[in-house]
């Protein structure tokens, strides 16, 4: 029951943004935090040049997001794991 | 808070790194020691790292119209001490620094430092100083990882404005710039975190309740709230 709730108000937290968020005309919505700190940079520091390029870089946008997904569904399906293995031993301890 | 490859003049890239580097070595030994005295802790271990891996691949929406990832590294702090955080965090930075452009090398010693060191340590004193002022154990939990996330945030602020004042405002101006960005996005972020955090030590404290105690997570005797 608790654990219900606690879910729900995740859910809302996080969606929560997409309906109150009123884009300004011509600018991205939900960009990267860090994405913009690094514009600020630039705005600031029109002079800095980044001294080094990534080794490797994901090739597209959804190379990017097969990535992430794979290192989400790794975590998960470890957690999973564990859990499960924990309350198949049953709650003896 | 992935401050880029290249993004850190060459003397701050270098200087996070040394000051980073003592608590990663401390962290290895910590780490080795947990494993030899208490084998079995190995699937905790795992789980703590694969809260990271999973809590960090996820970038949320915030009410700033900006997206960021929480960072999951104040479970594994609660559970086992900073220290070893300081290892997991930077496996999982050097990750996504090496497959997915995302953060990098030569930045790895300064975004260690926010998200494997001081959001851990800020979590871990947290969650004892207010279990030892009697607070409930979901109540430290979720302050304790809430405020941890946070506070990586601010300490990515403070990490750029440091090495990009602004020229009229100096650091502390930067700084404010910053912490828009990156703090105040994390706020909503942050608090899902401390929640999902509860929700993963409440399933432990129903099913591996022995476990937490051996970690002096919880109390070995008396009922807590």
């Amino acid at each position: 029951m608790k654990t219900t709730l606690i879910i729900l108000a995740i859910v809302f937290l996080v969606s929560l943004p997409l309906v109150l968020h009123r884009p300004k005309a011509g600018t991205e919505s939900f960009g990267g935090a860090d994405d913009k700190a690094r514009a600020e940079v630039e705005r600031m520091h029109p002079d800095y040049k980044p001294w080094v390029q990534p080794l490797w870089n994901p090739p597209s946008g959804e190379i990017a997001t097969l990535l992430f997904s794979l290192q989400a569904a790794i975590g998960a399906g470890a957690i999973g794991y564990y859990l499960g293995y924990l309350k198949g031993r049953g709650k003896k301890d | 808070m992935h401050i880029m490859e290249g993004y850190l003049p060459f003397a701050h890239a270098a200087g996070w790194w040394v000051v980073s580097l003592p608590f990663m070595a401390a962290g290895v030994r910590s780490l080795k020691r947990i494993v030899r005295e208490t084998p079995s802790a190995r699937a905790l271990l795992g789980t703590s790292s694969a809260f990271v891996f999973v809590l960090s691949a996820l970038k949320l929406p915030s009410v700033t119209g900006s997206c960021s990832h929480p960072t999951g590294t104040g479970f594994g702090a609660i559970l086992f001490g900073p220290s070893v955080m300081a290892v997991l965090g930077s496996i999982v930075l050097l990750f996504q620094a090496l497959l997915l452009a995302h953060g990098g090398l030569t930045t790895l010693g300064a975004n260690a430092f926010s998200m494997a060191i001081v959001g851990p340590w800020v979590a871990y004193g947290l969650f004892h100083g207010l279990r030892r002022c009697g607070a409930s154990f979901s109540l430290t939990v979720f302050l304790a990882t809430t405020l941890g996330d946070l506070m990586t945030y601010v300490c990515t602020s403070a990490q750029l404005a440091l090495a990009f004042p602004d020229t009229t405002s100096g650091f502390i101006g930067a700084f404010v710039k910053f912490l828009v960005i990156f703090a105040v996005t994390q706020i909503p972020i942050a608090v899902a975190e401390g929640l999902v955090t509860v929700v993963l030590m409440n399933a432990l404290k129903s099913y591996n309740l022995k476990e937490l105690q051996g970690l002096h997570v919880l109390p070995s005797q008396g009922l807590d709230p």
